[in-house]
């Protein structure tokens, strides 16, 4: 099986996280990471190439920094990796980067089928779980999104993922593309020797024009919306602490009352 | 009017397998007629009941769109939103209002790419500035807030429950059924639905649309009688965090975070919950937020209205029986 996977250099959602005017999200703090969740469909990719054979494919999309997460990926286990720089590419939305990583996927296609396409449920920096049904859609494959469990057998792929409403399998015939939620496995962490193999392995650094993809219907230039006004959350106000001395619960009850809560 | 659309502004009727409308489409029809004519969009060739066609009425829809899918499985994502590219287009729509649930978003991101719309996903408002759709959300687990203009000529915008107070209209109207046949593209229907379940309802609101919610941690040990009982007094919901569900104290459904549901009640109480930053990720944009726990170095003390440093088993009981007290002296 060969395996595209999609993974994202973010902002580390453990820092201090911020917007700038035009509400794009400032990316030179310089703790960025790979999407945490990435590291759960890098995971199911491995894991499937280690039962039915085959190799991952890392991709990923975005400025220089953005190779980490590509090299994570290979460090984890990934084959090989594409990165995808192109200034134009930047303030894309969900449909510009669907584009972008459409056309790798085509063209690692053209020298060697693709059989299975994995992303992250969502990425933790925009965090709209929008790119995965998009993406499908580019490519024509049919979609297995939020998969809690992934399995693969005599060339269709299965999942389970819960919905808001219920629980669902669903059942493909390969090729086509799964998101993986974070309850499907346990990322492994790389250890020395692949840190080691990582750094052999080789990263294809593509434009916009080897893809074939005109900068403008990309980037800033093409997105379909456009933020009018990012404010960060002003704190909250009057906060009270308070630490229970056997009478704590009538307070919570008073409070509720008091702020019409009840 | 000169804020309205001039296209219909579609509104997808979410509905439980019984028939019965999804509590939060009644939030998107108010929020829909302050942009303009409302298409109620209603998947399935039966069409929708008769005390449904009632309630739409009494919410100002003047148009129910009845989509046959040709036997179709209109639990698959792709044939949803193939059909509405296909009304949308048809009808000339400038907007389509739907809940943001998890298909939901599937539909949203596969109707962008077939009919060239702006998207915006889990918005809590939407309104209409000059001539353009304009949404607002909550980014970066709930610390900032934003504002997007839709560039396109039709706008899809996700809400999130709770987004908008349902209000009827003076004098209802009388909605126009109209039927539709929907022609799918071939790979609308490449994956099957093999099993499905649909949640059991319990006699507690759903997680995602009540007011109040009560959320149990690892501070519960795995007890969370004194949570469902506050959240009963309460007529709340119940959730937990990414640990309580991972222990299998309460099914994975009731977590909230940043891999679980988002919630934005009026109020939320945490107990026994530490604040890690993807659970805040799922509930800081809740109107009021209580907390209770026993470590006053809890982050989540950071974002609390009200922090009680406590140990739940007794704070919890305590409130609940004197909310008892309060409501039965009521009457
Ligand atoms: C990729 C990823 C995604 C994640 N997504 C989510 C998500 O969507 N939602 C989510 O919730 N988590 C998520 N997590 C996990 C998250 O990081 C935290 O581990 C989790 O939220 C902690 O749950 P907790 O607050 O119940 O437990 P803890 O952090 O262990 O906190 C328990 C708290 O209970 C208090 N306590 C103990 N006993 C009592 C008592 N008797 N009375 C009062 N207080 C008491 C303790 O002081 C402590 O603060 C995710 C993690 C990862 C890596």
């Amino acid at each position: 099986m060969r395996i595209v996977v999609c993974v994202k250099h973010v902002p580390d959602i453990q820092s201090e996280r911020s917007l700038q005017a035009d509400g794009r999200m400032v990316r030179d703090g310089g703790d960025g990471t790979l999407n945490e969740l990435d590291e759960n469909a890098v995971e199911a990719a491995l894991a499937l190439v280690e039962e039915h054979g085959g190799e991952v494919v890392a991709v990923t999309v975005g400025p220089d920094d953005a190779v980490d997460a590509a090299r994570r990926a290979l460090q984890m286990g990934a084959e090989q990796a594409v990165h995808v720089l192109d200034d134009a590419i930047a303030g894309s939305d969900v449909f510009g980067t669907a584009t972008v990583l459409a056309a790798v996927v085509r063209r690692l296609g053209d020298q060697e089928s693709v059989d299975l396409v994995v992303t992250g449920m969502a990425g933790l920096d925009g965090l709209t779980s929008l790119l995965p049904s998009a993406l499908a859609t580019e490519l024509g494959l049919p979609l297995l999104a939020l998969a809690a469990e992934v399995r693969v057998e005599d060339g269709a792929v299965r999942v389970r993922r819960e919905l808001d409403h219920a629980t669902e399998v669903l059942e493909a015939p390969l090729p086509a593309l799964v998101s993986v939620t974070d309850q499907a496995n346990e990322p492994r962490y790389p250890n020395f020797k692949g840190i080691m193999a990582a750094r052999k392995k080789p990263v294809d650094v593509l434009t916009l024009a080897d893809l074939g993809i005109e900068p403008q219907s990309v980037g800033a230039a093409g997105a379909r919306t456009e933020v009018l006004e990012a404010a960060a959350r002003p704190p909250r106000e009057d906060r009270v602490l308070v630490t229970d001395d056997g009478e704590a619960g009538l307070r919570l009850a008073a409070y509720l009352v008091e702020n019409k809560l009840v | 009017m000169t804020n309205h659309l001039a296209g219909p502004v579609l509104v997808l009727l979410d509905h439980a397998p019984d028939g019965t409308l999804r509590a939060p489409v009644l939030e998107l029809l108010t929020l829909g007629r302050r942009l303009g004519s409302v298409h109620g969009v209603w998947l399935g060739a039966e069409g929708p009941g008769g005390d449904v066609l009632a309630a739409l009425g009494a919410y100002g829809v003047d148009v129910v769109d009845v989509l046959d899918l040709g036997g179709a499985d209109a639990r698959l994502t792709p044939v949803v939103a193939d059909a509405l590219a296909d009304l949308s287009a048809a009808l000339g729509a400038a907007a389509l209002l739907l809940t943001s649930s998890f298909d939901n978003k599937e539909v949203a991101g596969r109707l962008g790419v077939r009919s060239g719309a702006g998207v915006v996903v889990d918005a809590s408002d939407a309104r209409v500035v000059d001539g353009r759709v304009v949404a607002d959300k909550t980014v970066l687990a709930g610390t900032w807030t934003t504002s997007c203009a839709v560039r396109t000529p039709f706008a899809v915008v996700a809400l999130k429950a709770n987004s908008a107070q349902p209000e009827p209209v003076a004098s209802p109207t009388q909605p126009a059924v109209v039927a539709h046949p929907v022609t799918l593209a071939d790979d609308a229907r490449q994956a099957v639905v093999v099993e499905r379940q649909e949640r059991t309802r319990s006699d507690r609101p759903a997680l995602g649309e009540a007011q109040v919610v009560v959320v149990g941690g690892r501070g519960t040990d795995g007890d969370f009688s004194a949570v469902e009982e506050l959240a009963d007094v309460l007529g709340g919901a119940v959730g937990a965090t990414r640990v309580a569900t991972d222990e299998g104290w309460i099914g994975h459904d009731a977590q909230i975070g940043q891999t679980g549901v988002t919630i934005a009640p009026r109020l939320y109480i945490g107990a026994g919950v530490s604040g890690a930053v993807h659970h805040r990720g799922g509930m800081q944009a809740s109107g009021v937020i209580v907390a209770v726990n026993s470590d006053p170095e809890s982050p989540i003390f950071e974002i609390a209205d009200l922090g009680i440093v406590g140990d739940l088993f007794t704070v919890l009981p305590q409130a609940t029986q004197e909310l008892r007290r309060i409501k039965a002296a009521q009457g």
